[in-house]
């Protein structure tokens, strides 16, 4: 109960001020250049909470940033930098799509997990490799993965272009129906906003992450490898393993996002000629989310509502979406360097508990 | 350490001030054209693909024909950019939803997010650019994209020395396919003994691939390259420009725009692709009640498609009299151009 209560008084304080900041910032910059920062930002609540749809596609937004920053997390609780988000994120695509598409012939109960177990053990093989590297190499894991992403953005492209691609279009063939993981009693209710069983999965993932994370032996052996592997490996435990482990599961994560994204929400995969850039901004929500699984919940959330919202601004108020990006930027760049804030809310503390030291 | 803190939040907060005094100045001149609308009642809305607005192609080529029509009918124009294929649908709907009387969606990839749109919301009227919807309220509208690069590639065909051609197509799509096809149909019909190389770099957004595709191609004697690269093509433009200084006579051929205006000195000539008028022809449909929904191919007839005006610069006479001649015979259907 007191680690509870830790989390939401003592860590949750800088990231909020950080958001604050970053809120002022992105004010003063739009001031700059000349448009009005309380007509945007109430455009972007607007955007976000204004009607079912919009709210329904927020939530459509958020769900997959949550997956990747879970992915970045697991990744760095273990004293891992997976960068290759990305590509993880396409390799789950990838093989979600392969699924959906070629296996014919079975119930929705049956090909819908498929296809979802399909992309994230893909996802979590691809993040395998770095992680294997890492361990039999030492290899640096932020090279490895960087590399993988562009291998995958062109496989993904390949193995679309070679067995999946109907005569004259830029994306694969549709999923089977069976496949789908679409809630259409949903997608109705939300005014067809593309609502899907992901959005679950995202939450149960946190909550996965949390257990095994902090309640399972394994868990423990990974945050000690994490935390110092020369005392995890005196203490007696496999190091390497530990390692190829963690980006195991980090890429689960990673590919599980990528695997929604196809059955939940296009139905088919294009061929991509840049990264979708979901994976990357998994870097950012676990920063946000000080890489604890329920700060990741609300800092995919913040993520994607400022993401989302950014049509909003841009149509409410003129702002162009690029400075929408500066406002999430300044964010982070505040909940990066929590010097800044800590040195800002020292009187306030000070203050407060004077006989405490900070 | 109180004093500094009062000090640095009097400083903030005189900066905002000041920032704020500049921003609001700057807010008389500094406006931005996708929100100042007409008060026309009709108002028209523009999805870009993940290319922009600014893109040098078709997604500017539409917004600048929206911008006529609210300079010439006062009709009210906004544009939403997709970042991303997620946003196609979201951005789409923010037109539908908000009562928009016309919803375009710029380029092939939002054919889908156009089509499930249009299925839900069957009394908006929407219209694509470069791809079929076949639904009863969707106008597609395509390009014989064939046709006019069969007349570049007359140019072509009798401009060149060496008797060596090279294409630079983006991804290997569709559309990319028929300007290869008609280009080297074109070079084939004036001269035979031509070879036209194509080159696919598989990216519609990567200058650089577009050099070294171009820098293969010269090396390997061409002196003509046409480029329908998007703003890969940018690097085919940079790397004739740079052999142009070293005084190797190379050209380029440009796509979609007159790119002679950007880079007069080694634009061949141009195969314009009249995005705007198209985009233009739809809108003012819709403003007289006329619309319906439909495919339409823009041909080198209906002006859709065709070589730059300002192509008599670098062009003899007697090779644009050669190229009016094809223009006569494919308008009649004398000569079919092939798609592929």
């Amino acid at each position: 109960m007191s680690k509870l209560y830790k989390i939401f008084t003592g860590s949750i304080v800088i990231p909020l001020v950080a958001i604050v900041f970053g809120l002022i910032v992105g004010a003063i910059i739009m001031l700059v250049g000349g448009y009005d920062p309380l007509l945007a930002y109430q455009s972007l609540f607007e955007q976000v909470f204004g009607n079912l749809y919009d709210f329904g596609e927020t939530l459509r937004e958020i769900t997959p940033l949550i997956l990747t920053g879970l992915a970045v997390a697991f990744a760095f609780r273990a004293g891992l930098f997976n960068i290759g988000g990305e590509g993880q994120f396409i390799v789950g695509m990838t093989a979600a799509t392969f699924v959906g598409v070629k296996v014919t012939g079975l119930p929705s109960i049956i090909h819908a997990p498929l296809a979802l177990i399909a992309g994230a053990l893909c996802g979590g093989l691809w993040a395998a490799i770095a992680g294997y590297l890492k361990a039999k190499r030492g290899v640096n894991e932020v090279i490895t993965t960087i590399m993988l992403n562009w291998t995958a953005l062109y496989l993904g492209n390949y193995i679309v272009n070679a067995f999946m691609l109907p005569e004259g279009m830029d994306h694969s063939e549709e999923i089977q129906s069976t496949a789908s993981i679409s809630i259409p009693s949903l997608v109705n209710f939300f005014n067809d906003a593309r609502m899907h069983w992901g959005m679950l999965l995202a939450v149960l993932a946190s909550v996965f992450f949390y257990y095994f994370m902090w309640k399972s032996k394994q868990g423990y052996e990974l945050r000690a490898v994490g935390h110092n592997p020369n005392a995890a490996d005196y203490a007696g435990m496999n190091v390497g393993r530990n390692v190829v482990k963690a980006m195991f599961i980090s890429g689960i994560f990673a590919g599980l996002a990528g695997a929604v994204q196809v059955l939940g929400v296009f139905h088919y995969q294009s061929i991509m000629s840049g990264s979708p850039g979901i994976g990357f901004d998994g870097i950012a929500v676990a920063l946000i989310g000080m890489n604890h699984p329920f700060g990741i919940l609300l800092g995919g959330s913040l993520f994607g509502i400022l993401t989302y919202g950014s049509a909003g601004m841009s149509f409410g108020a003129g702002v162009p979406p690029e400075l929408i990006r500066i406002v999430i930027g300044s964010i982070i760049f505040f909940i990066a360097a929590q010097g800044i804030v800590r040195w800002v809310l020292k009187p306030l503390y000070s203050k407060r508990k004077k006989e405490k030291v900070l | 350490m109180k004093k500094t803190f009062k000090l640095s939040m009097v400083m903030l907060l005189a900066l905002t001030v000041v920032l704020a005094g500049c921003g609001n100045k700057k807010s008389e001149s500094n406006s931005n054209a996708g929100t100042e609308g007409g008060k026309s009642e009709v108002k028209i809305g523009m999805v870009t693909d993940v290319g922009g607005v600014n893109d040098k192609s078709f997604n500017q080529s539409a917004w600048e024909g929206l911008q006529q029509m609210k300079a010439e009918k006062g009709v009210a124009v906004e544009y939403l950019q997709s970042t991303k294929a997620d946003d196609y649908n979201t951005n789409l709907n923010k037109f539908v939803k908000g009562k928009y009387a016309l919803t375009w969606g710029i380029g092939m990839s939002l054919a889908d997010a156009v089509g499930s749109v249009a299925k839900q919301n069957k009394d908006a009227k929407l219209a694509i650019i470069d791809a079929e919807v076949d639904q009863p309220n969707v106008k597609s509208v395509t390009f014989a994209e064939h046709e006019g690069s069969f007349l570049v590639g007359v140019v072509a065909g009798k401009m060149t020395k060496t008797n060596k051609i090279g294409f630079v197509g983006g991804v290997k799509l569709p559309v990319i396919e028929r300007f290869a096809a008609g280009f080297a149909a074109g070079v084939k019909a004036v001269n035979p003994n031509a070879v036209v190389t194509n080159n696919f770099t598989g990216a519609f957004d990567k200058p650089d691939l577009g050099k070294t595709a171009a820098a293969t191609l010269y090396n390997d004697g061409a002196d003509i390259i046409f480029q329908a690269a998007g703003g890969t093509g940018t690097g085919v433009f940079n790397e004739a420009l740079g052999r142009a200084k070293s005084g190797q006579k190379v050209w380029v051929i440009g796509v979609d725009k007159d790119q002679s205006i950007e880079f007069p000195d080694v634009t061949l000539t141009s195969m314009v692709k009249r995005v705007d008028e198209a985009v233009k022809r739809v809108s003012q449909e819709v403003i007289d009640g006329t619309f319906k929904g439909g495919h339409e191919t823009l041909t080198l007839k209906d002006n859709g498609v065709g070589i730059a005006d300002t192509s008599s610069k670098t062009v003899p006479a007697d090779v644009l009299k050669i190229v009016d001649e094809y223009k006569e015979k494919i308008i009649s259907g004398e000569i079919k151009v092939p798609e592929k």
